[in-house]
């Protein structure tokens, strides 16, 4: 075999480069999955040593009552979706662990305890994950296929046309503080708006897959940009209409720029024309603007963005319909400081109203710091990157536009979220996915990455093996 | 609590976080950048085979030759690519069977918009002549200037032209 030698080094040239396939990679998410749960209980064993000298009697159940959920999760994913992404499922664990934390150490607080029911919000978020994991695991087994979604395109846009619609319905809609999004059902109050992100997705997904050659293909170009024919703005239009109709009626800039936003992205992708992102960002604004120059709670959302100082001032002086909430929050980031004060030592408590649901970012800006804070945005791009990978990766067209819209739809929201207790963006009535208090976000973003390992579980999964290379194999054999 | 056990927990919490983000951008690095690399006949598989292939088919007289594979002194050991995006890659002639095409599973994948996905084969006749034959594609094989019509015995160093790709065989 020595005189290969000299002539095997430049086979390497000839090596072929193929998509990685093969490993499912789930003990690598189980690996990540006990790091994702040990996080938080470190973090609740030191909430207590901070608040009360001694640890949580609740540590152990607390502990197993999150390691019994993600390990349920992990194998119904190891049973039905092998091949699925193996890092969603911890980063989504270790977000509504630290959630449920920061949760349970604002139950701690007296001040809270004596304005609302606070206090037995960590249980009652501890069922509502139960609840999502729940759905989580009937998305996995009931959905074998993520292209069976497409046959519901039409229906899809009924009942997320229905779902934003329920709130208004009088006498279930029910309006918190301004916003209009809630529906009440017996003693508990749903979110409707939640479930139709990724409903309308679905439509999204499977409307544009039809339609996508001809708002890509027939267009005429003006000043660089692609400009679509005047009838293929139809649906842009209308879904225009629809948002500006939420936030004039539900007066919920949050869900309404969440539902715009998540179709100009798809509407991008799908067409790859990016005259599409110039009229979206133009439309917005533009609606924004208008609604905001005529919607009283609308204009004093923006006027607290521009001066939160002034509508802290106002509040203390107890005019009505002010908030000294978003100063609050940005005295919080402020005072947290680079590493933050440490689990329970800070005093986020004292934005009061939604401290553990709209406003839980400013508790984690102020105990754990700028440090924290990024290292949980890097948790939530992590999840967004994972899901435009499995759109990446996905072979079908609906299931990339359903991947990347449900994950446009997730960044947007965090955006939207983070960008509002940040003071970026006026503020919104949307929930931080899986970190903020309330049921309804918690179930819808479950299922939502229960879709995601759904596609991704398709995407990943090696291909039928073909006769590697019938050629070869077959006429040498029949060679004499 | 003393205050240092609680800086010490604030910082160590911190840094768990972060650990845990890093181990998960360390199992991300594997997809962006874990691209399988097959190697076309290694080592082992392409001895295995062409021994196989000399005992099946080299004459008796070529058997004591060397296992190294010259089936006969002007025999070529190496494809050498002399034109095109591909140009100086070589490919060592050890009695398999060398597909040319677009299609990813080919031996040489060109990258090439005259090229067919299954374009050409070159492979050894059963007394280690190689052999150049067309597979139906759609601009054709050229072998020195005439097209190939029929399997055609490829001498030392001859063009072969696949689109703007030039291959020859070597000593």
């Amino acid at each position: 075999m020595s005189g290969t030698n000299t002539s095997h080094s430049p086979t390497n040239h000839t090596s072929t480069i193929g998509a990685i396939g093969a490993p499912s990679r789930r003990n690598t998410e189980l690996a990540l999955l006990v790091f994702a749960v040990v996080i938080p209980v470190f973090a609740y064993a030191n909430v207590g040593l901070a608040l009360h000298d001694s640890v949580p009697p609740g540590l152990l159940s607390y502990g197993l009552g999150l390691g019994l959920l993600a390990g349920v999760g992990h194998l119904v994913v190891r049973k039905f979706a092998p091949y699925a992404d193996p890092l969603m499922l911890p980063l989504a664990t270790l977000l509504n662990g630290l959630g449920l934390v920061a949760i349970w150490r604002l139950d701690q607080s007296e001040l809270l305890q004596s304005i609302q029911q606070a206090g037995t919000a960590a249980p009652r978020q501890l069922l509502y994950t139960a609840l999502g994991m729940a759905l989580f695991v009937a998305v996995m087994i009931f959905l074998k296929d993520h292209r069976t979604l497409q046959r519901y395109t039409y229906i899809s846009m009924a009942g997320a046309l229905f779902l934003l619609l329920l709130p208004l319905v009088p006498g279930l809609g029910k309006n918190i503080y301004g916003a209009k999004i809630w529906i009440q059902v017996g003693s508990f109050s749903i979110q409707p708006g939640e479930f139709a992100k990724i409903v309308l997705a679905i439509f999204f997904a499977g409307y544009l897959m039809v339609k996508r050659d001809a708002l890509a293909l027939a267009s005429r170009r003006f000043m660089g940009l692609y400009l679509p024919r005047g009838r293929d703005l139809g649906p842009i239009l209308v879904v225009w209409m629809v948002s500006i109709l939420i936030l004039v009626f539900e007066t919920d800039l949050g869900t309404s720029l969440l539902f715009f936003g998540m179709f100009v992205i798809m509407l991008y992708v799908a067409t790859e024309r990016t005259s599409w992102i110039v009229f979206g960002l133009m439309m917005s604004a533009v609606g924004a603007v208008g609604v905001a120059s005529f919607e009283p709670h609308i204009q004093q959302r923006v006027d607290a963005w521009l001066d939160p100082m002034r509508e802290f001032t106002l509040s203390r002086a107890n005019q009505p319909g002010h908030s000294e909430q978003a100063m609050q929050a940005l005295w919080s980031f402020g005072s947290g400081g680079t590493l933050g004060t440490g689990w329970g030592q800070g005093h986020s408590e004292l934005i009061r109203f939604a401290a553990n649901s709209d406003f839980i970012l400013a508790t984690f800006g102020e105990e754990l710091g700028l440090a924290g804070l990024m290292a949980l945005l890097m948790l939530y791009a992590l999840i967004v990157e994972r899901g435009v990978r499995t759109a990446l990766a996905a072979r079908d067209p609906f299931g990339k536009l359903l991947a990347i819209g449900l994950s446009g739809a997730f960044a947007l929201q965090v955006f939207v979220v983070a960008g509002g207790v940040m003071g970026l963006i006026p503020l919104t009535g949307m929930t931080m996915p899986f970190l903020a208090y309330g049921g309804s976000s918690v179930i819808a973003n479950w299922a939502l990455i229960g879709i995601l390992l759904r596609i991704s579980d398709t995407a990943r999964r090696p291909a039928p093996a073909a006769p590697a290379n019938p050629d070869a194999e077959m006429t040498q054999v029949v060679r004499p | 609590m003393s205050e240092l056990t609680l800086t010490v927990m604030r910082l160590g919490f911190l840094a768990v976080l972060w650990l845990f983000v890093i181990v998960a951008v360390q199992v991300i690095r594997s997809d962006l950048f874990g691209t399988r690399v097959t190697q076309r006949g290694s080592r082992r598989e392409a001895g295995r085979q062409q021994q196989a292939a000399a005992a099946r088919q080299a004459p008796p007289q070529q058997r004591q030759q060397p296992a190294g594979g010259r089936r006969g002194r002007n025999a070529p050991t190496k494809l050498v690519v002399t034109e095109g995006t591909l140009t100086g890659t070589t490919v060592a002639l050890q009695g398999q069977t060398i597909t040319l095409g677009r299609a990813h599973d080919s031996t040489i994948v060109l990258d090439d918009d005259y090229a067919s996905s299954r374009h050409a084969r070159i492979y050894p006749d059963r007394d280690g002549q190689w052999i150049v034959e067309d597979l139906g594609s759609t601009n054709g094989t050229y072998l020195d200037r005439s097209r190939l019509t029929t399997p055609t015995p490829i001498a030392l160093g001859a063009p072969i032209r696949i689109g703007k790709t030039v291959i020859e065989l070597r000593k």
